[in-house]
């Protein structure tokens, strides 16, 4: 292996971190908020604690972001 | 560029007991709940009196009031002040890292620029307090409502698919202290760095819509800390089996 070929820090493993790490959570965010929108179009007055249970989804699924997004900060600045 | 762009994850110390390092995200969390202590002593003060700023704060306290409650129906008199608390907290220790003079007062040391104040919730010390805080706060509702029951939940013993369920239950507490803390840190201290990079990059009026995102940023993790530890305080005191 060449020495120091690959640098964990080089902005481009920083960029890929954060790039690759944020699709999941998008696309999850995308199909959570898409099944919450249709359970308040079938039953309008439930619609407010369908809006409590997809925010707290949401945020479960953000959280995945911001892990890898914390990983890139760690490799770029520390 | 004549100054560097100063980013720095950890919270920089601005003095030393000793081995205590007195941060300056510290210092700003002292700051904000001094302020929050103040305004609850001004309410108190002047219960009989009516003030604009006391609707105000009411309408707020008892929105939020209805909304604990409606999570959590008969047990919202117990859940509420420590709900509203974090509640508050977060929000303004995050709002507070947005006011000007943040990370940009501080006094030149030889190992570079310290500034003296930083955004209470952009630390992660204090994002883990909070997240231990939280769950521990949990079990302990779980205590007071259930009794010592509570802790069969995590110890089963009855069959080796019940204790295999049992200690994942265990580790998904542990589980959810680091995801509180680094879902609220990783929020609030992105958004520092974002508004460090724009106003590095154009120094004029770019940053404000940014500026906008991290006080609804600010609103929204404050509100999904709460909830969270209230719907898992819910289902501490549930009993399912």
């Amino acid at each position: 292996m060449a020495a120091e070929a690959i640098k964990s820090s080089s902005d481009v493993i920083v960029g890929a971190t954060i790039a690759l790490g944020g699709i999941g959570p998008a696309i999850a965010i995308g199909l959570i908020v898409s099944k919450a929108l249709e359970a308040i179009g079938r039953n309008p007055e439930a619609a407010s604690k369908v809006q409590t249970v997809m925010i707290l989804g949401v945020a479960f699924a953000e959280a995945i972001a911001i892990y890898s997004l914390v990983i890139a900060l760690i490799l770029k600045f520390v | 560029m004549a100054t560097a762009l100063h980013i720095s994850i950890s919270a920089e110390p601005i003095f030393r007991f000793g081995q205590f390092e007195f941060t300056n995200s510290m210092l700003v969390s002292l700051l904000v709940s001094l302020f929050l202590s103040l305004i609850a002593v001004w309410f108190y003060n002047h219960r009989q009196t009516k003030s604009n700023l006391k609707l105000f704060i009411q309408t707020i306290v008892e929105s939020f009031y209805e909304f604990v409650q409606s999570v959590s129906p008969h047990h919202a008199n117990q859940f509420f002040p420590l709900i509203a608390t974090i509640f508050f907290f977060v929000m303004f220790g995050s709002w507070a890292g947005l006011l000007p003079g943040m990370e940009t007062i501080g006094y030149q040391a030889d190992h570079g620029f310290v500034p003296l104040f930083r955004g209470a919730t952009a630390d992660l010390n204090i994002t883990l307090g909070l997240a231990i805080f939280a769950v521990v706060s949990i079990q302990v509702f779980g205590y007071k409502n259930l009794g010592p029951k509570y802790f069969k939940k995590f110890f089963n013993f009855t069959n080796p698919i019940n204790f295999f369920v049992g200690f994942l239950e265990l580790i998904s507490e542990f589980a959810r202290v680091m995801s509180f803390a680094f879902r609220l840190f990783g929020n609030i201290f992105a958004g520092e760095v974002l508004l460090a990079v724009i106003a590095f990059l154009v120094p004029v009026i770019a940053s404000l819509p940014f500026i906008g995102l991290e006080l609804f940023v600010g609103l929204i993790q404050g509100l999904v800390f709460a909830t969270l530890t209230l719907v898992f305080t819910n289902i501490a005191i549930s009993d399912h089996h």
